[in-house]
């Protein structure tokens, strides 16, 4: 299991990489921490013939957190947006995504937008892009342009990352006020891709209603599948929802296959039970949200 | 320096491991494990699966722990590596971490054992007092087909106690004197513990 | 002072070396070598109509390739048939490269060697074969089935067929007030230790010798082989286990075809060649096993007391037999446990699929002989409505029925003879460790949680310590240094330790100085090899037998020169000296210099000896004739028959009621090897073979599809527990001593991972209510069955 040969460009800077990028054209791919493509390249899955690594590019190592939004360079590792004290306050759905997210060894090297690029269909990361909102930046030589999740990710494994671009960030968009979050998986073993797993947003009204809430579901399908629950939810007390629409509704939206680990039909009904769960937690943790804000107002 | 080099040509890489200045010349897919073991010859690293799952192969890379079979060597030029070799004292003396391993019987064949190590002292570096589950948390990433595991937790639990005590950074290597619980019960560990075993082949 | 360190729980003198980075496995060897890589076929069965290498030629680095054609003569017969027996009438072995036909993914067409395995596999990668795909046989009743056959001349693809029978089971089940009959499935699984297989050669031309070190768990017989296969006389080869990063079972099969082709290449390139085998060849090319299915027929009393027994069932064996019948021969012998059968008839086919050969898997039949039995039992407890643990108890062998002969013939062709063992103590203990009465409270305690908690329990008993032999060799050197050596290899099982404690005890010596050396043929030539849990047993006996024959030594030639009886001496603190008054006294080391009458005094203990020098008995010569020089010896153990260890597991899982994950929280092992010469070694080998049981029943299993194609051959896939998987685990042990060796043990190998999957399948069946048949489950399996159960429910059927 050793790679085939490939040819090596580690530029120092962004303009450098996109004009590397440019140069090499189909033939080149970007290195950031390899934690997915560098065993792809171990088994000879892909044998690209030049790899652009972005080991010496500093400038995409730092994450912004503005009023609105979650800014996440290339470079930024799980690891070190999981333990981003601004960051996952400002959007606590980061953490508890990245909590189920490999181990923490993969961490430490794996990028946050590697993994919305790799598009994994069980990844967490690529379910966030829709859920939060998100847009992927991409640039070359030629310019720049924002990709969103349904127009970035078109398949399993597959994302829209044309020859010669870089995806230089992911932004995420900072949820409303009285918004709880929640992330809930089933994998076969601990750190594992899921079998099935789901984040899920829910925001209240100032009575602790639901006024909006939507999900976004791994591992059962080619792409995460977001499913807009307002409708099933709106106007349920946070603390005794009746989540029984809103998994149907899911359950009706997502498209799972069967595999050695889990069947279609259980991935479905694993769903519905990991959405339920979900939805509870989020719920709660919107209320406390509300709460400390009216806090900070009183 | 940016560096730009064809498939088949060879690059200079240059990186401190253990403290040591080391460099090779490679092509660039050669992976950092195998620059480890074959090319600096630091056999102390191993490969269970090249794909990045059994934590075999785990070393620290600035003090943080990766997977050394998912890098390129020319990938980590200019920076500092720390490998199994680099724990224990000069003198042999086992590191408070591979110490533990020893009281606790946290290995068997050995062969998923310097992963283990490695990943332990970069989780006790960052956790100093874990509780059991974190410790289950912490060393999950690496996978042991001799012990069931048992031993090793109670190795990691052992040594974070050990660390506590002597105030030690666990990525660093062991130095003795600074050995406040050297001396205790089964703390013997120095050289002349070691190496009852079995002819080592030239 | 020496203190007795045989029963200690003495730390591992092999620790810090592999601790500290320096242990030599097989890979950190021959840097310099050149490197093997296999072209391996991507069919399950397919004949191969041509193989061009052109693309190849051009690699950068590429030394050699070879086909089958390639090979000479004797490089082309098939692998040697292990262990051929009467009942195995179709017996097919692989070649070393195909011969013109591939019966499995991952049987190797061509070697490529080249300067590393980088380069080995460019040009791997550019060699085309062209294959003529046939259809694939996979699964042990489409093998039966006979559709298809694996090999053209056995078209039934029954390589063999065995009938094993006590009285007359039929008759017994006929005549029984209660019968059942149902079916129960394993899958298959393998060893996966975390080192994988490899092998490297050095040819040394001006002594035309070859030197091999290998990953394996026999390599005296791996050295026979080579020499076989390469026309060496036996002393021209020299092959050494280095250290091994696990075997489990795997590396017992020999030779492999690369542990014949390297040498071999060795000598033809005249350079160091090495294979290092890699995960994802690992998954295809090294031998699986534990696929079984198996068909019970049981006819029993009111009490629940088994009458008959009656079991077919299919071996799978994959493609090849290399190791003829030893795992399906367990299942039928070992099948029986700790239970007093006077009615057993078992019958199975060993059948031929297109699919990795099996050979033993630690456990090596008997997880499914137990999986077989221990759901029989609590089949039969559920019919009757009785506790599990009493159905077990009115079928236990009484200890006063030791020893007990079942009239049976075991996997080494002697009868089946328990030797010790007391059941009805193992369970009591086990009752008490897991509180087995106090279970219902607790699963109360988790329903008003939402938990779905159950308990269960498996039994099982483990022939151990194999014959046919194991020798020893002790040497006390004139340094003091005590070496001892083994023929046998260790992969993790702490041999240097225990085999220096059984030394140390026998000769007085610090544990330091006694150095242990296994698996290194110019060390000590003859041996069997690591399995059957047998190292401890038949190694240990026979370095404690040669001890012994050096303490004899060391005594005679101390009261010569000390002119005292030798009866008044005793070995301690590294000298023999008189008992009672200790500054009477000579080093070891100096009676290891007087054994050895040299003419030189060249050190200390030489000068010391000269003053002891006796000129030798008037009329005989110095070295006389029933003497050698030398405070060594070497001896053999060699069984009447195997030693049977005995355990008992009880497991409690959880289940949660919507997902059907399934977790073990509670885990209790009841564990009787007689005597215990380490016992946090002993323990060790229990919690990892516990490991491998849970990792056998909730995750790892061998995923063929229909086409032959393994589709998990990856760490990803293939789901080896982490430590987040596996429970801990509470031990305890019956020490009921053997009476068949001097040292009174049993083998400790195999034992934890035997009744995993029975005990934990009984655990969901109790928790979930739904009838665990099969082996592993996942989450997605027990949800898919309780779907159906809750379907077929009112109308309840056994
Ligand atoms: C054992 C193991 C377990 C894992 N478990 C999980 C898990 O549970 N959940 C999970 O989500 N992931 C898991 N991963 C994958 C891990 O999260 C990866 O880090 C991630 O998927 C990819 O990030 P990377 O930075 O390593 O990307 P790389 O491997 O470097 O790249 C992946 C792909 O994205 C492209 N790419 C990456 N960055 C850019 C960029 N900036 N611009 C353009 N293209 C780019 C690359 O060209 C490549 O095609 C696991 C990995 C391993 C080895
Ligand atoms: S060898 Fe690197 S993780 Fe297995
Ligand atoms: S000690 Fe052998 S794999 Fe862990």
């Amino acid at each position: 299991m050793k790679p085939s040969p490939f040819a090596y460009h580690a530029p120092e800077s962004v303009d450098e990489t996109l004009t590397t990028l440019s140069e090499l054209g189909e033939d080149g791919k970007v290195l950031a921490g390899g934690q997915s493509l560098i065993p792809l390249l171990n088994m000879r899955l892909a044998a690209p013939p030049a790899l652009v690594d972005l080991a010496r590019v500093p400038e995409l190592d730092t994450v912004e957190v503005t009023a609105e939004h979650v800014r996440v360079p290339a470079r930024v590792t799980h690891e070190r947006l999981r333990t981003h004290a601004e960051a996952t306050a400002a959007i606590p759905l980061l953490r508890q995504a990245l909590d189920w997210v490999a181990h923490p060894v993969i961490r430490n090297r794996g990028t946050a937008l590697g993994s919305i690029v790799h598009g994994d269909p069980a990844g967490e990361l690529p379910a966030l892009l829709g859920l939060l909102d998100g847009n992927v930046e991409l640039v070359s030589t030629q310019g720049r342009r924002e990709a969103t999740a349904d127009s970035f990710l078109l398949g399993p494994l597959e994302s829209d990352v044309r020859p010669g671009e870089l995806a230089r960030a992911v932004v995420f968009s900072r949820p409303a006020p009285r918004t709880g979050s929640a992330f809930e998986e089933l994998a076969r073993r601990h750190g594992d891709y899921a079998m099935a797993g789901v984040a899920v947003t829910v925001t209240l009204d100032p009575a602790r209603n639901v006024a909006a809430a939507r999900a976004a579901f791994i591992g059962v399908g080619g792409t995460p599948i977001g499913v807009e629950l307002t409708d099933a939810l709106s106007g349920q007390a946070f603390d005794a929802l009746e989540p029984g629409e809103a998994i149907g509704l899911a359950r009706a939206a997502i498209d799972p296959t069967d595999d050695i680990h889990a069947t279609a039909s259980y991935r479905r009904h694993l769903a519905g039970v990991l959405l339920g769960r979900a939805l509870e937690s989020a719920a709660r943790r919107a209320a406390e949200d509300a709460a400390a804000e009216e806090g900070t107002h009183t | 320096m940016s560096v730009t080099a064809g498939a088949h040509e060879r690059i200079e890489v240059e990186v401190t491991v253990n403290g040591v200045p080391r460099a090779a010349e490679v092509p660039p897919r050669r992976l950092l494990s195998d620059f480890l073991r074959h090319d600096l010859r630091l056999t102390g690293t191993h490969v269970g699966c090249e794909h990045g799952v059994c934590g075999a192969c785990t070393i620290l890379l600035d003090g943080a722990p990766i997977r050394s079979c998912l890098a390129f060597a020319v990938s980590v030029h200019g920076r500092e590596l720390t490998t199994v070799e680099g724990l224990a004292a000069d003198d042999g003396t086992l590191h408070p971490v591979q110490a533990a391993f020893q009281d606790q019987h946290g290995l068997q064949c050995g062969y998923c054992t310097p992963g283990f190590v490695m990943s332990a002292c970069g989780f006790l570096a960052e956790t100093t007092e874990p509780d059991d589950d974190e410790i289950r948390e912490g060393m999950s990433g690496n996978l042991c087909r001799c012990t069931g595991y048992a031993g090793i937790l109670a190795a990691v639990k052992q040594a974070a106690g050990d660390l506590r005590a002597s105030g030690a950074d666990p990525r660093s290597q062991h130095q003795p004197e600074d050995d406040a619980f050297a001396g205790r019960p089964g703390g013997e560990h120095g050289p002349a513990g070691g190496d009852g075993g079995g002819e080592v082949p030239s | 002072m020496t203190t007795r360190s045989v029963g200690a729980p003495v730390a591992r003198s092999e620790d810090p070396r592999l601790l500290r980075g320096e242990g030599r496995y097989l890979d950190d060897l021959g840097h310099d070598a050149f490197q093997i890589a296999m072209v391996r076929s991507p069919h399950a069965h397919a004949r191969v109509l041509d193989i061009d290498v052109s693309g190849a030629l051009e690699v950068e680095g590429l030394i050699a390739i070879h086909t089958f054609e390639d090979l000479p003569p004797r490089l082309q017969e098939p692998l040697p048939l292990l262990l051929p027996h009467p009942s195995l009438t179709a017996g097919r072995t692989q070649h070393l490269l195909a011969d013109g036909e591939v019966n499995h993914v991952g049987e190797a067409v061509v070697m490529v060697t080249a300067t590393d395995r980088y380069a080995a596999e460019d040009a791997a990668e550019r060699i085309l074969v062209e294959y003529d795909p046939l259809p694939a046989v996979v699964g042990p009743e489409r093998a039966r089935a006979a559709e298809h056959a694996v090999h053209d001349d056995v078209p039934d693809n029954v390589a063999a067929h065995l009938e094993q029978s006590i009285g007359d089971a039929p008759a017994a089940i006929g005549a029984a007030p209660n019968r059942l009959r149902f079916r129960l499935d394993i899958e298959r699984s393998a060893s996966t230790p975390m080192e994988g297989r490899g092998t490297y050669a050095r040819w040394d031309g001006d002594d035309e010798r070859v030197r091999l070190h290998t990953s394996t768990q026999a390599p005296t017989s791996v050295r026979a082989a080579v020499a076989a296969f390469l026309g060496l006389q036996l002393a021209q080869v020299e092959c050494i286990a280095p250290d091994i990063g696990g075997g489990f079972g795997v590396k017992i099969m020999h030779p492999w075809p690369e542990e014949i082709l390297v040498p071999w290449a060795a000598r033809e390139l005249g350079h160091d060649v090495k294979f290092t085998e890699d995960r994802r060849e690992h998954f295809v090319s090294a031998n699986h096993e534990r696929a079984q299915v198996h068909w019970i027929d049981v006819g029993f009393d009111d009490d629940g007391r088994v009458l008959g027994l009656d079991v077919e069932f299919i071996h799978d064996h994959g493609a090849y037999i290399p190791y003829g019948l030893i795992v399906p021969i367990i299942t039928s012998t070992q099948l029986i446990g700790p239970y007093k059968l006077e009615n057993y008839r078992v019958v199975f086919d060993s059948v031929y699929t297109n699919t990795t050969p099996v050979s033993p898997y630690r456990g090596a039949g008997r997880p499914q002989g137990c999986f077989a039995m221990e759901r029989t039992i609590d089949r039969i407890a559920a019919h009757l409505g009785k506790d599990r643990t009493e159905v077990r108890s009115v079928n236990f062998l009484q200890p006063e029925e030791m020893p007990y002969d079942f009239g049976l013939t075991f996997q080494d062709g002697r009868p089946l003879r328990y030797d010790s063992g007391d059941f009805p103590a193992s369970l009591e203990k086990l009752k008490q460790l897991v509180d087995w009465d106090g279970f219902e409270e607790r699963r109360a305690a988790a329903e008003a949680e939402g938990r779905l908690l159950g308990i269960g329990l498996a039994t099982y008993v483990e022939g151990t310590g194999v014959g046919p032999y194991e020798g020893g060799h002790v040497l006390i050197e004139p340094g003091g240094t005590v070496q001892v050596s083994t023929g046998l290899s260790t992969q993790g099982q702490g041999h240097q330790t225990v085999f220096a404690q059984i030394v140390a005890d026998e000769l007085g010596v610090d544990l330091a100085d006694v150095r242990v050396v296994t698996g290194d043929t110019r060390r000590f030539p003859y041996a069997v090899g690591t399995f059957a849990s047998r190292a401890a047993v038949m190694s240990g006996n026979a370095i404690h037998l040669a001890a012994r024959r050096v303490r004899e030594k060391a005594l005679r030639i101390a009261s010569e020169a000390l002119e005292v009886d030798a009866e008044d001496l005793e070995l301690a603190d590294g000298q023999a000296r008189v008992v009672g008054s200790p500054d009477t006294a000579i080093d070891l080391k100096v009676v290891a210099t007087l054994s050895n009458p040299l003419r030189y005094a060249f050190d200390e203990s030489a000068r010391i000896a000269t003053q002891f020098a006796n000129p030798g008995k008037e009329g005989q010569p110095p070295v006389t004739d029933d003497d050698e020089p030398g405070l060594e010896a070497t001896d053999y153990y060699s069984p009447m028959s195997s030693t049977f260890a005995n355990g008992m597991h009880a497991v409690e899982v959880s289940v949660d009621p919507d997902t059907s994950d399934i977790e073990v929280v509670r885990y209790a092992v009841v564990h009787d090897c007689g005597p215990l010469l380490n016992p946090r070694i002993v323990q060790g080998q229990v919690l990892g073979g516990v490991a491998q049981g849970v990792g056998g029943a909730l995750y790892e299993r061998m995923a063929y599809d229909e086409h032959g194609q393994l589709q998990n051959a990856s760490f990803m896939d293939f789901l080896m527990p982490y430590a987040t998987e596996v429970p801990s685990v509470d031990i305890d042990h019956l020490e009921t001593p053997s009476p068949l060796n001097p040292l009174g043990i049993k083998g400790a190998g195999e034992a934890g991972v035997i009744p995993g999957a029975a005990a934990i399948a009984a655990a969901i069946e109790d928790a979930t209510g739904v009838v665990i048949d099969a082996m592993p489950i996942s989450p997605s399996q027990l949800h898919e069955q309780r779907l159906t159960t809750a379907q077929d429910r009112p109308g309840d059927t056994t």
